[in-house]
């Protein structure tokens, strides 16, 4: 499996490999930020307990994302990781976003849903929300001149966002409302 | 401003003998693709011994040039070279240019040379580069995003091709441009650069020995993902200034506007000479990751070119002038 991954990837698999597990960070992100609106929309109210592990699936990549950094980029070497992030804005960013994802991964257990109380574990995650913005940030500012891929980003996060803005404004913005009209 | 010497010269003696060298061209030719024997190459210049011109040109830069004898250079894959390119004109992904350059017809192909030159004039390919010996030329290959390739190139030293075009004292640069053909260049049909591309050198950068023109790789002609059928390679810049497929020779009296100092002007020079001590706001350029390695090596100042071509920018502040 290892060598069917290094042989689809380019001559430098190191920057490929950032860039394959940055982008499936960001899509599975947005996948379980489309879980809560697929059910809305389509009363499919199953697929509520894909959310979590859709999130995790993105906090998963993340975390190989920055271990690739890390580990096969930088070598552990402390000092010079250090000046990376804070010579780069887009590296301080990505740091940023892995640090607004983490305490969502530790607190998605059940237990902790419960310690926490629904209400302040909702509030927390929240952060979601933050981790999105800045996550495409992060690939925006890391992209040397072809913007369109974040810009895709940026649109299909500001849909979701949107989304949740516009129903949280009032039972005339939702479908449900529209259509017992 | 002082520029950063490079180790001391390796004494001529233990610079390969030619008729090693010769043999090792032919093994490597032999290694055919593979190439993965070719190993310790003469870095900075190699010349055929059969060709006079060659042999004056390189005993004019071997003198200097012992110092780029670096064993640990290998040189990378047919395969590396041909499948990891930047040529935003066939897509901006490193993939994209292997898949869509096959269909790039490059003959018949013109190059027009104009601007202060005595005899203006479009020369086709093939009378372009007839009166030339090619020469062999394995040389680093440093991109502005911090990876480095070793490449053996084969082509003509610009300067002996600039000798033949007889530019006029007042030629301070010369400008150089890719072919604009959106139907043949699929990446051209997006305005990610302000296309066509265009890149220049100041005269006393492109008469240099090092500065070449490359029309083949590895022995075969150029691929067309690498800039076929001529492209420039001046290897103490970064990779950008190397623009392919060029139809245009100008010499002008002033600095020529260039691609991708008119798209970020605080992120690429004119001069994009490789520097370890400026960094561009993307990446570092203390290091670079020589494709086929996992550790990240220390960037050399000129790309490890110093001792050859420092003197052409004695004097300038390089902080200023990336």
């Amino acid at each position: 499996m290892l060598t069917a991954w290094r042989s689809s990837l380019g001559a430098d698999q190191i920057r490929d490999t950032e860039i394959r597990t940055g982008l499936w960070t960001l899509r599975f992100l947005a996948i379980s930020l489309a879980v809560t609106p697929a059910r809305q929309l389509t009363g499919l109210g199953t697929l509520a307990r894909y959310r979590r592990t859709f999130g995790l699936f993105s906090f998963f990549y993340a975390c190989v994302h920055l271990l690739t950094w890390t580990w096969a980029d930088t070598n552990f070497d402390l000092p010079f990781m250090w000046k990376e992030i804070v010579k780069h804005k887009y590296i301080l960013v990505g740091m940023l976003t892995f640090l607004l994802l983490l305490p969502l991964a530790i607190t998605s257990t059940k237990g902790s849903i419960r310690r926490l109380g629904g209400q302040r574990w909702n509030r927390l995650h929240r952060l979601v929300y933050a981790a999105a913005v800045t996550g495409t940030i992060h690939y925006l500012w890391a992209v040397k001149k072809d913007t369109f891929f974040p810009v895709v980003y940026f649109v299909v996060f500001a849909l979701l966002l949107g989304y949740r803005v516009a129903r949280s404004r009032g039972p005339a913005w939702s479908l449900r409302s529209r259509t017992a009209a | 401003m002082t520029i950063i010497r490079r180790p001391a010269d390796i004494p001529s003696s233990e610079i390969t003998a030619e008729s090693a060298y010769i043999a090792r061209r032919e093994f490597i030719a032999r290694a055919g693709l593979l190439g993965a024997a070719a190993g310790a190459g003469l870095l900075g210049i190699g010349c055929r011994a059969e060709d006079a011109r060659a042999e004056r040109g390189a005993g004019h830069v071997a003198d200097s040039a012992g110092g780029t004898v670096a064993s640990q250079d290998k040189l990378n894959s047919y395969e590396d070279i041909t499948s990891y390119n930047n040529y935003y004109e066939f897509g901006t992904d490193k993939s994209d240019p292997k898949d869509n350059a096959q269909q790039l017809r490059t003959r018949p192909w013109t190059v027009a040379v104009d601007g202060l030159v005595k005899k203006p004039k479009s020369y086709a390919f093939d009378d372009l580069v007839k009166p030339y010996k090619l020469e062999d030329r394995v040389y680093r290959l440093r991109c502005v995003e911090a990876w480095s390739m070793v490449i053996p190139w084969q082509g003509i030293p610009l300067r002996d091709m600039i000798a033949r075009f007889e530019p006029l004292p007042s030629a301070k640069f010369v400008a150089f441009t890719t072919l604009l053909d959106p139907q043949q260049m699929p990446g051209q049909r997006r305005r990610v650069l302000d296309w066509p591309y265009v890149e220049g050198l100041r005269m006393d950068e492109a008469m240099h020995p090092l500065a070449f023109i490359a029309t083949g790789l590895y022995g075969k002609p150029l691929p067309n993902q690498n800039g076929a059928p001529l492209r420039l390679v001046v290897p103490w810049k970064y990779g950008f200034k190397g623009v392919k497929a060029i139809v245009k020779i100008s010499f002008v009296a002033e600095q020529p506007r260039t691609t991708w100092n008119i798209a970020a002007p605080d992120e690429y020079g004119f001069y994009a000479n490789v520097n370890p001590e400026v960094d561009h706001p993307r990446w570092t350029q203390s290091r670079e990751r020589r494709i086929g390695e996992f550790r990240r090596r220390e960037t050399l100042m000129f790309n490890g070119y110093a001792d050859q071509v420092a003197s052409l920018y004695r004097g300038m502040d390089l902080r200023r002038n990336f």
